[in-house]
């Protein structure tokens, strides 16, 4: 049996008095391909700081590729949730992911032939060739997260966490993530990824994480997300519609408040308003 | 008023010679600020400059005061001011607020200070103003001392503080210590305040510790090249000031912060155009694409 690249035992996370979840057994395999869904403030960044060892776990173990999670573990790629880089930021294309390879050394900042190659490399991985010398202020969302991307990638991580990166971009764009993540996949690179909208990738994600009111569900999505399954877990009715895509066959996903149809808008506007308030 | 009456260079060589440890102050000052000025740029600090060098201004006056050494006064000063906000201070908004309060407050105690100082005027008016002429040669070891300091840390620190400045979680993640980083750096900055306030005076500092910066800025994105061209106009603005001057017998400061600005106005302008050539390319090419 090849070694698990994430496992979680018995995991329980708790910030400012709350629990964000606790009792949570989650072993991931290369290559497997993982969403974490739930409402904002559910905790699906906060595992993610504590997989990378910037939270401490209140209870439980967590380990990854063979050691306890540890601050500035290489083997880790993380794509934070997007910020957007301004004009006039002084940073080209190139400078964002050689930061990933050298941004923690110290010393002169001269990049060896090796670290050079590493970052064309991750650059050719994302097909970003053409931004790579020009200014990430001047670079649309959709280029930056490419870019965000070949940074996580630049050290061939085993385990690739990337926090909603696809909110805020538009259909194309989005399936050119969904597509680079699924390389590093077929890489061998585990995948976790936060997501609002688990349709971009339903048709390749191998288990969901849905986090709410500080219980979580683990499982396929055609397990996680039902009706029963997600009532249970929010302790209220919670209607889970599926309407099959004429164009592909497959299932489109919809979570829904009872009685009322806005809750996945009345999510997205609050994380609208969390990340204004981050920005800041 | 003429222009004989302010400027006369028919003996430079000669003055040049007697002012010899100002000009090198100068160019030292000028390429140290150049380069600390990227991360001031880059972590949007220029207001905390300001408050550090009103405070590094009231270390100065307190040390004309009780006749001890300047330098070292203006860095108590800087050094405590730059702590307070690099401690209080860690999100932009609390920052300008900490700094908005400490640089009146440091002015304030300046005046007193300066107030009751009985020496020679002349030394009340160069610190807030500028007192380059007359850096004598023990003060000069202690300036580039403490100037290649600040150097050296700068390259050490060099990337981590990078990551830090423009993709601070990110950096996190790679286990870059961001905290310890920024208090590391608003102590360079501290030394470099001060440093600057012998030269140039508490009230000009930021021309050599911003505009140099910001003008690299305005004509390259290249996380290479812009300290270089900072550098390079942080050196042409305190040298070509200082030469200027010293055959003049107006004060140095205006001279400086007058090439560093029209140096800033130049880069804009280049900057602008070519972004305006860069925008008409871009939609050229989505025109030809969409035809």
């Amino acid at each position: 049996m090849t070694e698990p690249v994430l496992e979680l035992q018995d995991a329980a996370l708790r910030v400012r008095g709350r629990t964000l979840f606790a009792g949570l057994d989650l072993t991931v395999g290369p290559g497997e391909l993982i969403a974490i869904l739930g409402p904002n403030g559910a905790g699906k960044t906060s595992l993610f700081r504590a997989i990378l060892g910037l939270e401490r776990l209140a209870t439980g173990r967590a380990s990854v590729l063979g050691e306890p999670v540890h601050r500035g573990d290489r083997r880790i790629g993380y794509v934070p949730q997007q910020r957007v880089w301004g004009r006039g930021t002084p940073m080209l294309g190139r400078d964002l992911v050689t930061l990933g390879r050298t941004g923690d050394r110290w010393g002169l900042p001269i990049a060896s032939r090796e670290d050079r190659e590493a970052v064309a490399r991750a650059i050719w991985a994302v097909r970003a060739e053409s931004l790579a010398a020009r200014p990430i202020g001047d670079l649309s969302g959709g280029e930056q997260q490419r870019l965000r991307i070949a940074q996580a990638i630049v050290d061939e991580p085993g385990l690739l966490l990337l926090d909603e990166p696809l909110s805020s971009l538009d259909l194309a764009h989005q399936a050119e993530i969904v597509a680079l993540a699924d390389r590093e996949r077929e890489r061998g690179a585990a995948v976790m990824f936060i997501a609002h909208d688990i349709n971009p990738v339903l048709d390749r994600v191998d288990r969901v994480l849905y986090l709410a009111q500080g219980r979580h569900r683990l499982g396929t999505p055609d397990e996680v997300l039902t009706t029963a399954s997600l009532s249970e877990l929010y302790g209220t009715r919670v209607d889970v519609l599926r309407f099959p895509d004429p164009a592909t066959g497959l299932d489109r996903v919809f979570v829904a408040g009872a009685g009322n149809g806005h809750e996945h808008h009345l999510e997205q506007h609050a994380d609208e308003v969390e990340r204004l308030e981050r920005s800041e | 008023m003429s222009w004989d009456q302010f400027f006369d260079y028919s003996d430079y060589g000669h003055l040049l010679a007697l002012v010899a440890n100002s000009v090198v102050a100068c160019a030292i000052l000028g390429i140290v600020g150049g380069l600390i000025g990227v991360f001031v740029v880059q972590r949007d600090m220029a207001f905390a400059v300001h408050g550090i060098s009103e405070l590094s201004f009231a270390g100065a006056a307190a040390a004309l005061l009780i006749g001890v050494d300047v330098l070292l006064g203006s860095i108590l000063g800087s050094v405590l001011a730059a702590a307070i906000i690099g401690l209080l201070g860690a999100r932009a908004r609390d920052r300008n607020s900490i700094v908005g309060v400490l640089m009146p407050f440091g002015l304030g105690l300046g005046i007193l200070f300066l107030a009751l100082y009985q020496g020679r005027s002349a030394n009340k008016f160069g610190l807030l103003t500028g007192q380059i002429v007359s850096v004598g040669g023990d003060q000069l070891w202690s300036l580039a001392g403490v100037s290649a300091v600040v150097f050296i840390a700068l390259l050490v620190v060099w990337r981590p503080l990078t990551f830090d400045s423009l993709d601070p979680e990110a950096a996190a993640a790679r286990g870059v210590p961001g905290r310890r980083l920024s208090l590391v750096f608003m102590l360079l900055l501290g030394l470099m305040v001060a440093v600057a306030v012998q030269i140039i005076g508490a009230l000009l500092v930021l021309a050599l510790l911003v505009t140099p910066a910001a003008a690299a800025s305005r004509v390259t994105h290249s996380a290479t090249l812009m300290p270089i061209l900072s550098m390079a106009f942080g050196l042409v603005s305190a040298l070509g000031g200082i030469l200027i001057a010293i055959g003049s017998t107006l004060p140095v400061s205006p001279f400086i912060t007058t090439i560093s600005f029209v140096i800033w106005l130049v880069c804009r302008d280049v900057g602008r155009t070519r972004d305006i050539r860069r925008f008409r390319r871009a939609a050229e090419a989505r025109t030809l694409e969409s035809a």
